[in-house]
C-alpha cells in the first residue's frame, strides 16, 4: 500500500500525556498551576503523576484506515481523545485536517427526558452540524438507527441497544473527514453490526480517514491499511496490520504464558506447604495400576500434592517445539512433559502416570507406565522422565496436568494434583476437546475453496 | 482567549437550540407545563404578600406601598440571578459526559444556564406587568426604555460569575454548598425586601458595593417608584464593572478548560 504521496489527515508528533494520580490533597495545587501558568501539572511530583502516552508519533493519510490495538490501559483511549481535541496533551503537537468527528461514546449528549427527534437534532448540532443540514439527514438518520416507530417517544423509554443505535446513526451522519472510533462497533445485534461495517466501507470507498481503536484484532487486519501497536504509553510497532497484530499476538502470548507460570510455582507453593510426607492410602491414582483404566471416581478440582515420597518428583516443565520451557503451545504442536524424579531409597515397584484436565475438570487423557506394560527394575538416585506427545491435538483451551509416581497397586509416592496449567491456542475456533488431524475432501461439482488470507 | 471568545459567535445555534431543550425538559411530564414559569413568580408573589401584609402589616415604611408590588420587583431578577448561578455551579458536573466524550465548548453550559433562566424571567414579565397595571404603577416610556439596559447589564454579570462558580465548582465541589449559603446572604445585603432608603451611613456604603444593589434598585426605580430614573450613573458603572467581570470570568474559565475533562 503506497501512501506516502498523500499528505496527512492526522499529524501526531512526539505527544506526552501526562494525567495526575487523584489525591484530594493536593487540589488546590493544580488549581492554583493552571490558573496562573495554564498547566496542571508544574507543582507536582512526579510520584503524583501517571504518563498515559509517551512522545507517540504517527500520522495518518488521508483517505487511510489506521488501527490502534493494545491492552487495556495501554493509552489507546487517550490517544483517540487527543486526537479528537477533548484534551490537550501535555507535550508535543496534534494536526487535524478537516471535519472530525468522534465516536467515543455513543448518545453521550443524548437528554433522557426529550424524544428522539429533539435528540438527533440537539445531538447533530453539537457534533457540528447545522439544524438545516440534520433536518436534510433526519429520514435517513432514523432510517439507519431502525426506530421510525419511537423516535418521537422520550429516550429514557428506549432500550440501550435503541440508545446506542440512534448515537451512532447521528454521529456517523455528519459525514466528517475524519472519523474517530473507539470501540463501538459491538453496538447492535448482528444485522447492525454488519450495517455498521458497510457504513465503514462506504466511508472508505469516500477517501475519508478513519481513526480506529479496538480489541479487535480480526477488524484491524481485514479493515486497516496500517496499524499502530502501543504498550503501557509507547508506540511498540507501527505499519503493515497483518505484522503489528502478529507481533501483538505473540507479545500477548508471551504474557499469558509468563502469567501461567507465576500461577503453576504459586500452586506448586501452596501445594508443598501443605503436603504431607504420609501416605494417603485412598488416594486416586491418575491411572491405578492395578488393571483398572482411568479412574473415573472425581478428578475432583481439588489442587494439591500428596505421598510418602520415597520417590519425589523435583521439577516438572513443558516444552514446546523450539525446545522451550512454555506453559502455551498451538494446536498440533509437539509438547514434552519433563519430570525431574529423585528417590530417596532404592525403589524397584513404581510407576509414572500423567492425566490432562480442560478447564471444566473434564479427564482428556490419562495413562501410567503400569497401563502401558511397562515392568519397573530399580530406581535409586535421580533421573529423568519424558513424556513425549507428539501432536497436541486439543481445542482451544486451557488445561491442567496430573503428574505422579506411584506404586504399581496405586500408592502414591509424590502426586501432583491439577498444579500445572497451561493454554492451548488455535486458529481455528472449533469446539469440543479433542482435534484429530483431518482434512476435507469434496467431489468436483461441490463448489467450495478456502477462503484467501 | 479572544480566539476562543469569538469562537463562542459560531456556537450561538447550539446555545439556542440547549436552551430550548433545557426549557422543555423542565416541564416535560408536568401537567401546566410551561405554565409553571408564570404560575411559579406568581405563587411566590401571593406568599409574600400575604406574609407581610396579613400577618405582618406595619413593618415597612409608607413609601414602598403596595409592597407585594415593590418586592417584586426585586424578587424576579433576583430568582433569576441565583437560579443562573447555583445551577450553573453544578452544570459542568452533571454535564460531565459531554466534557470528555464529545468535542464540546465548555462554556455553553453555563451560559445555556443563565440563559435558560432569563427566559423563566421573562415569562414572569407578564405577571409584573398585570400587577403594574393593577396597582396603576406610575409607569413612563422614558424610564422603562432602561429595562432592556438593566437586563442587559444583569446578564452580562450573571454570564462572568457563572463561568467563575462553574470552573472552581470542577476543582472544589465544596463551591457548590459554599455558593448556597452564600446566596441567601447576598439575598438580605440587597435591597430587595427592605427599601434603600431605610440603610443609612456605613449600611448604605456597603450595600453600594453590592453589585445587585443596583441592579435591585434600577428595577425598582424604573417599575416602582415615580419619578425620573435618577439611578442611571450607578447602572452605566456596574455596566462597566460587568463586562470586565465577565472577561474575568472567562479568562478564568479559559486557563482552566483543559483540567475539565479530567476533573470532572
Amino acid at each position: 500500500m503506497t501512501v506516502t504521496a498523500t499528505p496527512a489527515a492526522i499529524e501526531v508528533s512526539h505527544v506526552t500525556k501526562i494525567y495526575r494520580r487523584y489525591t484530594a490533597r493536593r487540589q488546590f495545587a493544580t488549581l492554583k498551576s493552571a490558573l496562573l501558568s495554564g498547566t496542571m501539572l508544574r507543582d507536582l511530583n512526579p510520584d503524583e503523576t501517571f504518563p498515559a502516552l509517551s512522545d507517540v508519533s504517527f500520522s495518518v493519510p488521508a483517505g487511510a484506515t489506521y488501527g490502534v490495538i493494545g491492552r487495556n490501559g495501554s493509552g489507546k483511549s487517550t490517544a483517540l481523545k487527543v486526537v479528537a481535541g477533548i484534551t490537550k496533551p501535555t507535550a508535543g503537537t496534534v494536526r487535524v485536517h478537516g471535519r472530525i468527528s468522534a465516536l467515543i461514546e455513543l448518545g453521550a449528549g443524548f437528554h433522557p427526558e426529550i424524544s428522539g427527534r429533539e435528540n438527533v437534532f440537539i445531538n447533530g448540532i453539537m457534533l457540528g452540524l447545522s439544524k438545516r443540514e440534520v433536518a436534510r439527514r433526519f429520514d435517513e438518520i432514523v432510517e439507519f438507527a431502525e426506530l421510525r416507530d419511537f423516535i418521537d417517544a422520550p429516550v429514557k423509554t428506549y432500550s440501550s441497544g435503541m440508545y446506542m443505535r440512534l448515537g451512532f446513526a447521528v454521529a456517523i451522519h455528519v459525514d466528517p473527514d475524519v472519523l474517530l472510533i473507539d470501540e463501538v462497533l459491538a453496538v447492535g445485534d448482528e444485522g447492525f453490526t454488519h450495517k455498521c461495517l458497510d457504513k465503514f466501507a462506504d466511508f472508505r470507498r469516500r477517501g475519508k480517514t478513519i481513526l480506529l481503536v479496538t480489541h479487535s484484532l480480526n477488524l484491524v487486519e481485514r479493515f486497516c491499511d496500517e496499524a499502530l501497536w502501543l504498550d503501557g504509553g509507547r508506540a511498540k510497532l507501527s505499519g503493515d496490520p497483518r505484522r503489528v497484530v502478529g507481533a501483538y499476538i505473540t507479545a500477548v502470548e508471551r504474557g499469558e504464558a509468563q502469567s501461567l507460570a507465576t500461577e503453576n510455582a504459586r500452586a506448586r507453593e501452596a501445594a508443598d506447604a501443605a503436603s504431607t510426607a504420609a501416605p494417603v492410602p485412598d488416594a486416586p491414582s491418575p491411572a491405578s495400576g492395578a488393571g483398572s483404566p482411568a479412574p473415573d471416581d472425581g478428578f475432583r478440582a481439588s489442587a494439591g500434592r500428596w505421598g510418602s515420597r520415597e520417590i519425589e518428583i523435583a521439577e516438572v516443565r513443558l516444552i514446546g517445539e523450539d525446545g522451550a520451557p512454555s506453559h502455551l503451545f498451538h494446536t498440533g504442536e509437539r509438547v514434552t512433559v519433563d519430570l525431574a524424579v529423585r528417590a530417596t531409597v532404592p525403589v524397584d515397584d513404581f510407576a509414572f502416570g500423567i492425566a490432562l484436565f480442560n478447564a471444566d475438570g473434564i479427564c482428556c487423557f490419562g495413562t501410567n507406565t503400569a497401563l502401558e506394560q511397562f515392568v519397573s527394575d530399580r530406581f535409586d538416585g535421580s533421573g529423568r522422565v519424558s513424556f513425549v506427545i507428539e501432536s497436541l491435538d486439543l481445542t482451544e483451551g486451557t488445561y491442567k496436568l496430573d503428574v505422579a509416581v506411584h506404586r504399581r497397586d496405586g500408592y502414591p509416592y509424590d502426586y501432583h494434583r491439577l498444579l500445572y496449567t497451561f493454554r492451548v491456542r488455535s486458529r481455528t475456533k472449533d469446539v469440543g476437546i479433542y482435534r484429530p488431524r483431518h482434512r476435507w475432501d469434496f467431489s468436483p461439482e461441490i463448489r467450495i475453496r478456502p477462503a484467501t488470507g | 482567549m479572544l480566539h476562543n471568545l469569538a469562537q463562542l459567535v459560531r456556537y450561538r445555534g447550539l446555545i439556542q437550540s440547549l436552551v430550548a431543550r433545557e426549557l422543555k425538559a423542565r416541564y416535560r411530564g408536568s401537567v401546566l407545563g410551561f405554565f409553571w414559569s408564570f404560575i411559579n413568580p406568581l405563587m411566590l408573589l401571593l406568599i409574600y404578600s400575604f406574609v407581610f401584609s396579613v400577618v405582618l402589616p406595619g413593618t415597612h415604611p409608607k413609601e414602598i406601598e403596595p409592597y407585594a408590588l415593590f418586592m417584586f420587583c426585586g424578587i424576579l431578577p433576583w430568582t433569576w440571578f441565583s437560579s443562573s448561578l447555583l445551577e450553573s455551579s453544578n452544570v459542568l458536573i452533571s454535564g460531565g459526559n459531554l466534557i470528555k466524550k464529545v468535542l464540546f465548548p465548555a462554556e455553553v453550559l453555563p451560559i445555556v444556564t443563565v440563559l435558560a433562566n432569563m427566559v423563566h424571567f421573562l415569562f414572569g414579565l407578564p405577571i409584573l406587568a398585570i400587577f403594574l397595571l393593577y396597582y396603576r404603577a406610575p409607569l413612563q416610556w422614558s424610564e422603562l426604555a432602561w429595562f432592556p439596559v438593566v437586563v442587559a447589564v444583569q446578564l452580562v454579570l450573571s454570564v462572568g460569575l457563572a463561568l467563575v462558580f462553574s470552573a472552581l465548582t470542577v476543582h472544589f465541589r465544596d463551591v457548590k454548598d459554599l455558593l448556597a449559603n452564600l446566596m441567601t446572604f447576598w439575598f438580605f445585603a440587597t435591597p430587595i425586601i427592605y427599601p434603600m432608603g431605610m440603610a443609612g451611613g456605613l449600611g448604605k456604603r456597603l450595600l453600594d458595593l453590592n453589585p445587585f444593589t443596583h441592579l435591585a434598585v434600577s428595577y425598582q426605580e424604573i417599575l416602582f417608584y415615580p419619578g425620573p430614573f435618577g439611578h442611571w450613573k450607578w447602572l452605566v458603572a456596574l455596566g462597566g464593572v460587568s463586562v470586565l467581570v465577565f472577561l474575568a470570568g472567562y479568562f478564568v474559565f479559559d486557563r482552566l478548560r483543559d483540567s475539565f475533562a479530567e476533573e470532572v
